[in-house]
Order: structure tokens, then C-alpha cells, then sequence
């Protein structure tokens, strides 16, 4: 199977060696900035606002968001693009102006620590645990996706693959902590850029320009006239569209409660914007990361869309010609050693991005709000830093342990991503309520929790036994085949179920004194901190920005209706 | 965990700037350079366009901006002693956005 092995020679290598020197160095770099837990964990608080935001987003754009979208975009077209402007960005827009006061004039150190605060140490352990045992085996999933492609693509064996990249990430974050993972994001967003924009170029060049590409499409027997068209047969009743699904499925299941849930709550995400040095620039965070993802469609549909009319064989079970090779597939093609070195190294920048977001969220969680608030308390801060470095180690060790046993079955990684897709719903519904509903009360918090979180593992059971709608029983990768649909409902029902539940026990039981509420929830006083006059300037209003990328959102829709 | 503690951090991390313009300028160089003295294959290869050059020109255009940036907009001086350093409409310089 040696059919997609790049041609990489020793000026692509050099390329790629010399990146990991680099990573390592700002990891080394950012060590010596580590005085406090909080340095370590939250950057101190004092990064810029274009870091945080570019962070953010590179924290997301993993190469199994990149591979993925790219597999989506071959296999549903420019339906795909809903994933990013009606689930992506208005979940982003919403984070900064609405829940990020709460977030950050809280001063809370991550999202299960909010639960704490707005609630009580029950929903807090719940969540800090799910959160925990979801960090790491998300991590170990990457892994084990990051040393497929490696194997793939350069020949290395899996074992070796698995090793290598998660002796990088691990040092660089032991050492550097977040700031050198921070860093190392927003180097490895500019880096896909440079890996990813050549690639469209050519392959747009190739297939005469985007009419090209568009009349081959239409005319390709795998695509045709709905590739092109985002909301095109999504009637109710009425679907045709590539996706399967109908535009209440599109709207509230992904554009909502799956979207929401995920960008909102994950501390993966959040933790960038915490880190952040004021309010202004942490509300920022979310939404000037927002304007490049209206973007990023162009470097992953686009060679989705490309390798569906190159590829004919594109779309098989298993080989070199799985719908998650569509990058592969075309860097292969089209790219001369020099450029193929940069596009190598910006996919394993990609994986590493990714991972290093899910260690050092787990960390930080871990530390804080197991370890420090039930384990070991009222230590001095040292000791917390040193318990940091140590749960990195062990964490990343976690992680390569699940690699390993995901290479036993092919499709738990899919399995692993929907499950806690599903998982953020509820989430998401219990933060929503208990941000604007003072009334909500610390036993509704938990009690939610639990309902929203039974309600989506009971949905992701039945579908395994087989249920009509959801289909997962291929062995793909990253993408969802015929249950993309399923799992929007999915979410959708799991949100209702904590929404439900936390709504009913909280009209049972007592809600806290609302001092203890301040800053935590809408209808108290929120402490913006001291507001710089440089960030008054119209430009860097959230509002006015969170309302520029969704208009720029909506209006890309327009050449897609 | 005090605010000045909260503040410290800031003053002891470098720039990042200049190891993203510095990465960039590099990897320009090399491509631009690769771009030259590749074969006609290699144009072939990627769609009669000479990928490694126009590549290679820019990386090195963004990694010079980014370097531009920095030397213009230099990150704040190290904070005062009573940790108000970045409060200030002074401490603006090195706020870009």
C-alpha cells in the first residue's frame, strides 16, 4: 500500500527538522517567564489580544479538523460550509460578547470552576472528571490519527510516529507551560496557511480557476448540482441535500446546541481567552478568531471539492483512497519538494496545535480543580506549579496509552468524537440557564448535568444497536458518513433533557443568597476591570466586531444559496 | 496571586513576533532559492506555476512584516514597581490591536 508515500527528500525533511527546533526553543524560551501556577496555567493573564485570538483558533484547526473537512467537503460539498458560518462563528461571536464577562470578571481558572462558583462542588467534580477523562482520550485519538498519517504519508512506523510527536508536544508544554503552547499555535496557524493557501493555488490553477472547479464539479457523478449549494434540499420533509439533512436539523442541531456547546464550554478554547490580559482583549479573543474562520472553508472545501473531480476511486471503505486522504491525495499531486516540506510540517503543526490544546486544558483542570480542590489543598503555589509539570508527564502518557489501544479498533475514534460532541451539549444548557437565570439553582446544576448527559449516552447506545438514522457502522475516521444528521438530533434532545430537568429541580429547591452570585451571573455586577482608554476606539468594540464577521458570515452564504 | 503576580509574566516573555518573522524569512529564503534551481518537473508538476518562488516570496514578505511590525511596535517596557505598567495610555505602544 504504498501508493500515497510523499516524495519527501532531505530539503523537505530539513524544512520540517527545522521546525521542531523552533517549537522546542519557545518552549525553552517561554520557561523562563514561569514564576507562579498562574504563569504556568493561564499565561499569567497577560497575553494580547491578536495571540489569544489566534491561538484560539489554531487551538481548533487541528489536522483532524483540516483532514476532516477536507473528507466533508468531498463528500457533501459546500454544505460543509455550515460547520463554519452558522455553527462556528455566531457560537464564537456569542462566547465573546455574552458569556465572556462572566468568564473573566469572574476571575474563575477554567470552566469547571465556574460550575463551582455559579453552583456547588457537585457539578463541579462532574465536570472537571468528564472534562479530564475527555481531554485524554481526545488526546490519545489525535495521537493516534497524527501517527496514521505520518505512516502514511512519510513511511515511519506507527510506534515510532506515536513517540516522536508526543516527546515534542510534551516538552515543549512541561517547559513552557500555556504560553509556550499559546506561541506555538499562533506559529502553527500562520504555518498552515503557508501549507494549505499553495495548495489550493495550483489545485484551483490546475482545473481551470473556481468556474473550473465549479462546472467539473456539477458535472462529476459523485457531486453534481446540490455540491455547490449550502441550503439547497433542505426542506423539511423534502431532503436532498448531500448531507441528509433538513435546515431545523442544520439550525438548531449544528448551528446551536452542537456549535454552542462546543465553542462555549470547552476550556480548550475558553483557557485561551482566559489568558488573556483585560476584559476587552479576552472578549475579543473568540471573535477575532472568528474572522479567519470564515475563511478557512477556502483551504479545506476547496480541496475537498478538487480531489472529488482528480480522484474518481475517492469515497472507498479503506486505502489510499478514504475520503480523509482528499489533502494527502492532492498535496501528493501537485506539490514539488520545497513546498511539500512546508505543507508536511504545517499538518504535523496542525496535529500538534490540537494536542497541545487538549494537554494543557487537562492539566490545568486536573491541577486545579481536582487535585488543588480536593486532593491536596492550601499548599503553597510552588507545589501546584510542580504538580503542573508532573500531570502533563503523566497526562501525555495517558494519551499515547489510548493511541495505542485505538489502533486495536478502527472506529473508536469516530466514536470517541461524536460521544463528546453529544456530551457538550448538555453542558452548554446548563451554563446558558444558569448565566441568565439567577433562580437556577445548585441542585438543578448537577441534577441537569446528570439528565443531559444519561439523555446523550442513551441516544449514542441505540445508535449503535442500529437504529435507522444513524449509520455508524463504516469504519471512517473523521467524518460522521450518514449519521451526521443523527448527531445533530442527538445534541438537540440532550440539551433539551438538561434544559428539562434543570428548569423542573430548580423550581423545587433553593437557590443561593445572591451575593454569593456576583459576577457569575446576567442581572449582577460584573467587574469589567479598569478599561484602558486604547480599547475604547470603535475598532476594538466587541460588538461592532462580533457584528462585522457575522455579516461577513452570512453574506459568503450568498454565491452558496 | 496577587495583581502584580498576575501582571509579571507579561514584562519576562519575549516576543513572538520575532521568532514567527524570523521562521518565515528563513523558509522564504529557502523555498525562493529551491524555486530556482528546481527542474522544469517541478513546474510541471504543480501547475505550470513555479510554486517554490511565488511561495517563497511570500513567506518572506509576511515574515519582514512581521518583523516590521515589531521593530515599529515594540512590546511595552518591563512594568513599575507598583505593577501598573500595562494600565497606562503610555503603555499603549506595543498594543496592536
Amino acid at each position: 500500500m504504498d501508493g500515497l508515500k510523499l516524495d519527501m527528500n532531505w530539503l523537505d525533511y530539513s524544512i520540517l527538522a527545522i521546525y521542531f527546533v523552533v517549537v522546542l526553543g519557545i518552549g525553552f524560551a517561554a520557561k523562563r517567564s514561569i514564576k507562579t501556577s498562574l504563569d504556568f496555567f493561564l499565561s499569567g493573564r497577560s497575553l494580547p489580544a491578536w495571540v489569544t485570538g489566534l491561538a484560539f483558533i489554531a487551538a481548533n484547526l487541528g489536522a483532524i479538523e483540516i483532514l476532516g473537512m477536507a473528507a466533508n467537503g468531498a463528500q457533501f460539498g459546500i454544505a460543509t460550509a455550515h460547520f463554519y458560518w452558522i455553527g462556528a462563528v455566531p457560537a464564537m461571536v456569542f462566547l465573546g460578547i455574552v458569556m465572556m464577562p462572566f468568564y473573566y470578571g469572574s476571575k474563575v481558572r477554567s470552566v469547571p470552576d465556574y460550575l463551582r462558583m455559579r453552583f456547588d462542588n457537585r457539578s463541579h467534580l462532574f465536570n472537571a472528571l468528564t472534562f479530564a477523562v475527555a481531554s485524554v482520550l481526545i488526546a490519545g485519538v489525535n495521537l493516534y490519527a497524527l501517527a496514521i498519517v505520518i505512516e502514511l504519508l512519510l513511511g515511519w512506523p506507527l510506534w515510532v510516529a506515536i513517540l516522536v510527536s508526543a516527546a515534542i508536544v510534551l516538552s515543549y508544554i512541561t517547559l513552557g507551560g500555556l504560553s509556550s503552547a499559546i506561541y506555538n499555535e499562533v506559529l502553527q496557524f500562520f504555518l498552515i496557511l503557508a501549507g494549505l493557501v499553495p495548495l489550493v493555488i495550483v489545485g484551483l490553477a490546475a482545473n481551470g480557476g473556481w468556474d473550473g472547479v465549479m462546472d467539473k464539479v456539477k458535472g462529476n457523478e459523485n457531486g453534481g448540482e446540490g455540491f455547490l449549494s449550502a441550503w439547497g434540499g433542505t426542506g423539511v420533509g423534502d431532503v436532498t441535500n448531500p448531507m441528509g439533512a433538513n435546515w431545523i436539523a442544520i439550525v438548531l442541531g449544528l448551528g446551536f446546541v452542537l456549535s454552542f456547546g462546543y465553542w462555549t464550554t470547552n476550556f480548550a478554547e475558553v483557557q485561551r481567552a482566559l489568558s488573556a490580559k483585560n476584559m476587552s482583549a479576552a472578549r475579543r479573543t473568540p471573535i477575532i478568531a472568528a474572522y479567519p474562520k470564515v475563511f478557512i472553508p477556502a483551504l479545506t472545501i476547496i480541496p475537498g471539492l478538487i480531489a472529488l473531480i482528480e480522484f474518481p476511486k475517492l469515497g472507498a471503505k479503506s486505502g489510499d483512497f478514504q475520503y480523509n486522504n482528499a489533502i494527502p491525495l492532492l498535496m501528493d499531486k501537485y506539490l514539488p519538494n520545497g513546498v511539500l516540506g512546508i505543507a508536511v510540517t504545517a499538518l504535523l503543526a496542525a496535529f500538534m496545535a490540537g494536542m497541545a490544546a487538549n494537554v494543557s486544558s487537562f492539566n490545568t483542570v486536573f491541577t486545579y480543580d481536582i487535585w488543588q480542590d480536593y486532593i491536596k489543598k492550601d499548599r503553597p503555589d510552588e507545589y501546584y506549579l510542580r504538580v503542573g509539570r508532573v500531570v502533563t508527564v503523566v497526562g501525555v502518557f495517558i494519551g499515547i496509552g489510548t493511541a495505542f489501544i485505538a489502533a486495536g479498533y478502527s472506529n473508536i475514534m469516530l466514536y470517541i468524537q461524536a460521544l463528546f460532541s453529544i456530551f457538550n451539549a448538555p453542558l452548554f444548557a446548563t451554563f446558558i440557564i444558569g448565566m441568565f437565570w439567577k433562580r437556577m439553582t445548585s441542585a438543578a446544576g448537577i441534577a441537569g448535568l446528570i439528565a443531559g448527559t444519561v439523555g446523550a449516552a442513551f441516544i449514542f447506545v441505540t445508535s449503535e444497536s442500529g437504529v435507522d438514522s444513524f449509520g455508524f457502522d463504516e469504519p471512517l475516521l473523521f467524518t460522521f458518513g450518514s449519521g451526521l444528521s443523527a448527531s445533530f438530533w442527538g445534541a438537540v434532545v440532550a440539551f433539551v433533557a438538561d434544559a428539562v430537568v434543570s428548569v423542573v429541580v430548580t423550581l423545587m429547591t433553593v437557590p443561593k443568597p445572591e451575593a454569593e452570585l456576583k459576577g457569575l451571573v446576567y442581572g449582577s455586577e460584573v467587574d469589567y476591570g479598569e478599561v484602558n482608554a486604547g480599547d475604547k476606539v470603535w475598532w476594538r468594540s466587541p460588538i461592532l466586531l462580533g457584528a462585522g464577521a457575522l455579516t461577513l458570515s452570512a453574506a459568503f452564504y450568498i454565491p452558496f444559496l | 496571586m496577587s495583581e502584580q503576580d498576575d501582571r509579571s509574566a507579561a514584562a519576562r516573555l519575549f516576543d513572538i513576533r520575532r521568532i514567527i518573522g524570523g521562521l518565515f524569512v528563513l523558509y522564504g529564503v529557502i523555498l525562493f532559492v529551491a524555486g530556482l534551481v528546481d527542474g522544469a518537473d517541478a513546474k510541471e508538476q504543480a501547475a505550470d506555476i513555479d510554486i517554490n518562488v511565488w511561495t517563497g516570496l511570500a513567506m518572506m514578505a509576511f515574515g519582514f512584516f512581521f518583523l516590521g511590525w515589531m521593530w515599529l511596535r515594540p512590546l511595552e517596557a518591563p512594568e513599575r514597581e507598583d505593577g501598573t505598567g500595562d494600565d497606562d495610555d503610555a503603555g499603549d505602544a506595543g498594543r496592536t490591536t
